[in-house]
Formats: C-alpha cells, structure tokens, sequence
C-alpha cells in the first residue's frame, strides 16, 4: 500500500443517492478500511449516461464537464457502480474528441476513476473483508462494469472472505437483466420479459439472496421478485462487504435485513 | 419486403405474447452461444483472427473502388460479367433481363439476404417466374409467405409442427398420411421435393459470403449443399452481392472464413465452402454456361466515410443476434425488415432511413454483448448510439421522451437545484413507501410498475445525510 493515503473521491451515483444511501455509506466503509481518505464532491449531480444514451451530447458534455471540473482533482474517483465508473472511463474521452483540452483532462480524469470493488481489489490490493453474512447468495455481473471495466472476478474474491456466506453461480449471470437506463422506460415490455427470464434463473439457484453491482440491476430485479412474490433479498454487493446487510431491509422490501446474526 | 420497422413496438407486443414464437426462440437462446464458446475455445489465436480480419476489412473499405475494379477484371477475364445496380429496381432488372435472355421459367436460388432486400421473389413471381428457395429455412418461409427472421437460420421462429403444416398444405399430391412428425422425415420431403426443382431450374442465384478481388472468384458458405447445387446444374449462375464484401485476396477470405462458421453456428468450418470462378471451362464435368455477378449498393456507398463505415465490415455471421437478449425475447420479425438484432440495429436505418427504422437502435440495453462476440469487433452500441443522436438532433424521438430528458438535464446541470429536488424526492417517496418498502403503482411510471415494482428510496438522500454527518463532525472539532 502506498505511504500517504490516497485522496479518494466518491461519486455517489444518482441511483444510490436518491434510493439507497446505504450503499454509498458502505462504499465509504469499504474505501476507509482500505486506507483512502474519502471525500463527497458536493456539486456532483449524475454522471450523464441518460443524456448520452438518448443522442443528447450537448447536455451530456455539459454535464460531463461538471463532473470533470468537480473530481479531477482527486487521486482516484471511484463509484460504486461500474455503469456510473464505466461512463467516466470509457466514454467522456470520447465526448470530447474536438477539443484537446478538454479531452486530456477528461482522459485523465477516466484513467483514475474505478468501480467500488473492482478499486478495493485491483488497484488497493484487498483479498478480504471482515464481514458476516447468514446465507446463499447468487451474483449477476452488470453489463457494463463486465464488458467496460473488466469486473467479475473481484467481488467473487472477496465475497469468498465473508463469512457464513456461500456463493452459488448463476446461470447466464453476464445476460443483461433488461435495465438498460432509459431502455426500461421506451421498451416496458421488452424489458420486463428480459427481467422475468433473468429472475426466473435466480430463483432456479434457490440462493436466498441477490448480490450485484448496480444500483439500476438492482432495482429492476429487485422490482420483479417483489411483484412475483419471491422471498430472495436482493442488495448491492457492497452492503454486505461493509458488514452493512444489518442497517437496512433489502432492495424493495421493509422486512427485516436478513442474513444478520447479532454478534454482540 | 416491404419495412415494418416503424411498427417495431406493436410488433414486440405481438411477438411476445405469441407462445408458438417463444417456444421457439427458447430452443435458439442457449443452443448458438454454447457452441460458440466450445469453438473459439478449441482456437487459441482467435482473438488475433479478429484483429487480423478487421484490418483486412478496414484496408479494403478505405480502398474499395480500387477492390472492385480489381474483382471486376478478373471475373471478366475468368469468362463472367459483373453487373453494378445502385438500387433494388436496378439489381431486379438486371436479374429479369439475363433469365429472360435465356428463356427462363424455374429459377433456384440459395440463400441471399440481397434477393431478401430487393424483394426479388415477388418481382420474379410477377413476370411469370417460378423463383424456388432451395435452403431448407428459406423454403419453409417461401411455402408461409413469409419473411426470414435471422440472417443464418432465416425460419428459426418457427416450430417443427409449423413446419410439418407448411408441407402438408404445399406438398398435396404426397400421401396425406405419411409421417412428418421427426425433424427428419421433414428434411427428407423437402430433399425429394427440391431435387426435381434443382432439375428443372435455368438459372441458379446465389448470394455471396465473400468476393475476391485477385481471382474474381466468389465464396458461398452453406451446411445444405443446396447452394452448390444451385450454382452448378443449371445454365446460368447469377451473384447477387453487395459490394462490401469483397476482399482483396484468397488467402484474406480464408482468414475470415476461419472466424465465420466459429462466430455463426459454432462449427470450425461450414459443411460446404465453395469457391465459383467464371462459368463452365473447356473439358470442365459440369457447371454453368454463364456466370453473373450482380453487385448492389442501395446506400452503402453512402456510409463510407462516415461515422457508420464500421459497420461494412459486418460477415453476416450472426453472432451478435444469436446473443442479443432483446432479439431471443422478441424474435427477428418484430424489426421489421431483412436485418434483425443488433447488426440490424444499426444497418437498416442507414439502408431505409432512421425515420422508419429510428426504434431499432433505441430497443437496445447497451449491455454490449453483441460487440463483444462480433468477430469483425464491430463497435455496435456505439453506432446504434450515433443513430439516436441523429435522431435527437432531427427531433425525431417521441415528444414527452424529449421534454422528460430536457427536465432531467435542466436540473442535472445545476447542481443546487438539484440537490433541492433530488432531496424532496427521496423524503417524499421514502415516506410515500414506507409501510411496503416498494410501490406497487405510481403515476408516471406505468412502464416499469406494468411488469415490476419501484423499490421506495430509504429516506434522506445520501448527500444530505452525509452533509449532516460532515457538519456534525467539523462543529465537534471546533468544539
């Protein structure tokens, strides 16, 4: 680990801000243990993916110059969410193509801006966590922290290292769940049956609970098994690694948190 | 055929609510991915294939008037003649003119996606022609008048028990209790049934996988051998191709065919890979007395050069609709026209115009599996993302989709505002769904609470709350 501790900057995500702050709690937990000092920028808003996948560039340059003027000066920026992170990584770069300033600084900017558990894993060198979760769980690797980042291994490592925890595969666990931001909105439809097909393969593994990376995933299959009646808890991957399962009820559920044992 | 893409969310509707379609698509989602995994795992330079074949494909489009010049010679030095149509009227009247030329009455034709895009059948059938496909999937879809719904397997929407009413009601003078229930009785009626026609046929069309410049030959790529026979027995062979898929040499085309059949069906190679190179020599067995390229453009021109150019490197392999999630849920009818999935996504709108294809680059996740097995490492999302911009900046998106991303940016650009909202809401609905944790119903949202429920926020947004605690923390430090 180096010397100094980094300066890590954690974009919270719109998703986690309005509908789960528990998450972000957790990914500050999580950053601390492994050493960072973690600071919110105030001013951040959302990282623009809305406006760019809906051909907006105008909005999402402006957006995205916010974001660039609010976090560059940060060692790292991180996100717990590889679609939010994958935004920063991949694609504002490419915004910014025409103007060379701005490209490097939003090249810069992307190069140290990292998914939540892929940063604990790869770039901290974190192999545990000291966590206690009471259950079976089963894990569905969102999209574009897979496909954009790279990110598949690394919370199975460290979910290894929770314990009481196992952790049962999930068939077709790279298919998309049918989220796809705005997708869910303009194609009801379409999406609901990919999300029917996706959660009827979480009940087959007949885990007791849902583990993933992204909030959107998250709530949409959250949202399914909920109207199905299907008794799976569905939460970010980070809670648990936190040992934060006990501070809330799952995703679209005021049962209980599950999965706690009182240590105390 | 004629387009429906503009109908794209009816059509979604029907497909999926259509049992018989699901079923079959059901057999489809795990079968091609399986295979493709198990092949490219027996191949470990796979990856370097891609490279390979995608600088093979780039260097040819930046040079491709030279290409096709070149391929042009050598099919005329090879004894054949090439024939260049900018439109669908164009390619279906230089088709007419040579059958004609040669008195034709029975035309067999394997499988072409081109003839599909310029509706050639219906053409042929109208000028007194008996155009008969000779794959097996095409047929079927000829007898049911209908169109292919997947560039590989154009009948894969369709069960065994479809098929078997197909032949019952086509084939009438067969005995009408003769078993037709096992995919192979199937098979072996459509075989008896096409071989007379293989017979009877005066020109053969085929499509092309590749066309290759220094040798002025070109590739058909078929599990059947119904292409060859097509091409070989009767007197004429006719191409029909577009233009992009020529390739400089023989020794480019194999390195693409190596990611082909891998990337499509699974299998190392085709059953059949076949090379023409002009018609019938002197002292040749067999073979056809004339051979005829006919090679369409139909607005790929128009994409040179362009921020869709990438998109001509596509081999029509399949690999990104057999792994698509939105296609194995609604089937390859709902887009509407020849291409469906995500290759589909992005060509049809440039082929037919975004105004009557805009839905399809929108029906798409962005999940990104489709670039991650197109072999060619075609950069799909990104193009289906350049068509909704085109689209944004023409206003051609709905109307209340634009003035709810126009509310949404307002306030995401403005960070103070933002926060004033974005706090109400998270009290407001946290309160609003305490009792269940979820809401069941909420007005605005009638797409996702159609099929789902909406979690309810926790409560206090996240920034406020940290907000609250940073506070806290800096007045016990002054304390």
């Amino acid at each position: 680990m180096a010397p100094s501790k980094p300066r890590v900057a954690l974009f919270v995500t719109c998703l986690v801000d309005l509908f789960r702050p528990t998450v972000g709690f957790a990914a500050v937990k999580l950053l601390e243990d492994a050493g960072c000092i973690v600071e919110v920028p105030p001013t951040q808003t959302c990282c623009g993916q809305p406006a760019y996948n809906s051909g907006d560039r105008a909005d999402t340059k402006a957006i995205a110059r916010a974001v660039i003027d609010a976090f560059e000066d940060y060692d790292y920026v991180v996100a717990p969410s590889g679609s939010c992170a994958g935004m920063i990584h991949e694609h504002y770069a490419r915004l910014f193509e025409d103007e060379p300033a701005m490209f490097q600084r939003a090249q810069h900017l992307g190069n140290r801006t990292h998914e939540l558990v892929s940063f604990l894993v790869d770039v901290r060198g974190m192999t545990a966590v000291h966590a206690h979760y009471d259950g079976v769980a089963t894990y569905h690797d969102s999209c574009s922290g897979l496909r954009e980042l790279g990110v598949k291994q690394q919370p199975r490592a460290l979910l290894k290292s929770v314990e009481g925890l196992s952790l049962k595969e999930l068939p077709g666990a790279e298919i998309c769940c049918g989220f796809g931001g705005t997708f869910c909105i303009k194609y009801p439809d379409i999406s609901n049956r990919m999300v029917g097909d996706k959660t009827a393969d979480v009940v087959a593994t007949g885990a007791d609970t849902l583990l993933a990376g992204d909030m959107g995933c998250l709530m949409n299959m959250a949202g399914k098994l909920s109207r199905d009646g299907q008794p799976i808890a569905v939460r970010h991957v980070a809670e648990v690694l936190a040992d934060m399962a006990h501070d809330a009820p799952p995703i679209a559920s005021n049962q209980p948190a599950s999965g706690h044992q009182d240590r105390h | 055929m004629q387009p429906t893409s503009h109908a794209f969310k009816a059509n979604v509707r029907e497909a999926l609510v259509d049992t018989t379609l699901q079923r079959a698509l059901d057999n489809m989602r795990t079968g091609f991915p399986a295979k493709r995994l198990l092949a490219i795992s027996r191949l470990p330079e796979f990856d370097a294939l891609r490279d390979q074949g995608r600088a093979i494909k780039n260097h040819t489009l930046e040079n491709l008037d030279f290409y096709l010049e070149t391929f042009e010679r050598n099919v005329s030095r090879a004894g054949g003649h090439v024939h260049w149509a900018r439109t669908p009227e164009e390619a279906r009247q230089i088709v007419l003119d040579i059958c004609r030329s040669v008195d034709a009455k029975t035309v067999t034709k394997g499988k072409s996606m081109i003839s599909e895009e310029i509706e050639l059948n219906e053409f042929l059938e109208h000028q007194g022609l008996v155009p008969v496909e000779t794959d097996l999937g095409e047929y079927i879809i000829q007898l049911r008048h209908e169109a292919p719904s997947h560039i590989i397997a154009p009948a894969i929407h369709l069960v065994k028990e479809q098929v078997e009413e197909a032949f019952r009601a086509s084939h009438t003078d067969l005995p009408p209790d003769r078993p037709l229930s096992e995919p192979r009785e199937l098979t072996d009626e459509a075989r008896a049934v096409l071989r007379r026609r293989f017979h009877e046929a005066d020109v053969g069309i085929t499509g092309a996988n590749f066309l290759i410049a220094e040798t002025g030959s070109t590739v058909i790529v078929t599990n059947e051998g119904n292409g060859d026979l097509t091409q070989t027995l009767p007197k004429v062979h006719l191409v029909l191709a577009s233009l992009e898929k020529v390739v400089p040499t023989l020794e480019d085309a194999t390195t693409i065919l190596r990611l082909l059949a891998r990337s499509a069906t699974g299998q190392e190679f085709s059953s059949y890979t076949t090379f023409s190179t002009g018609p019938r020599r002197p002292g040749d067995l067999d073979g056809p007395e004339q051979f005829h390229v006919v090679l369409l453009d139909n607005g790929r021109s128009g994409m040179l050069g362009t921020e869709f150019q990438d998109m001509l490197r596509c081999i029509r392999c399949s690999a990104c609709i057999n792994h698509c999630p939105v296609y194995s849920s609604v089937g390859g009818h709902a887009y509407g026209w020849v291409y469906p999935g995500p290759m589909g996504s992005v060509l049809t709108p440039s082929l037919i115009g975004v105004e009557e294809a805009g839905n399809l680059p929108n029906a798409s996740t962005f999940c990104g599996k489709c670039e991650s097995v197109c072999p060619m490492r075609i950069p799909l999302p990104k193009m289906m993302r350049h068509w909704r911009e085109r689209e944004f900046e023409r206003n051609l998106s709905p109307a209340p989709f634009r003035w709810g991303l126009k509310l949404w940016a307002y306030f995401a650009k403005r960070p103070k505002l933002y926060r004033l909202g974005a706090n109400l809401a998270a009290r407001t609905l946290g309160r609003m769904g305490r009792d269940s944790g979820r809401f069941s119903r909420l007005p605005l949202a009638g797409g996702w609470t159609g099929g789902r429920d909406l979690p309810a926020p926790q409560g206090k947004s996240f920034m406020e709350q940290w907000q609250a605690r940073t506070e806290q923390a800096r007045r016990r430090e002054a304390a």
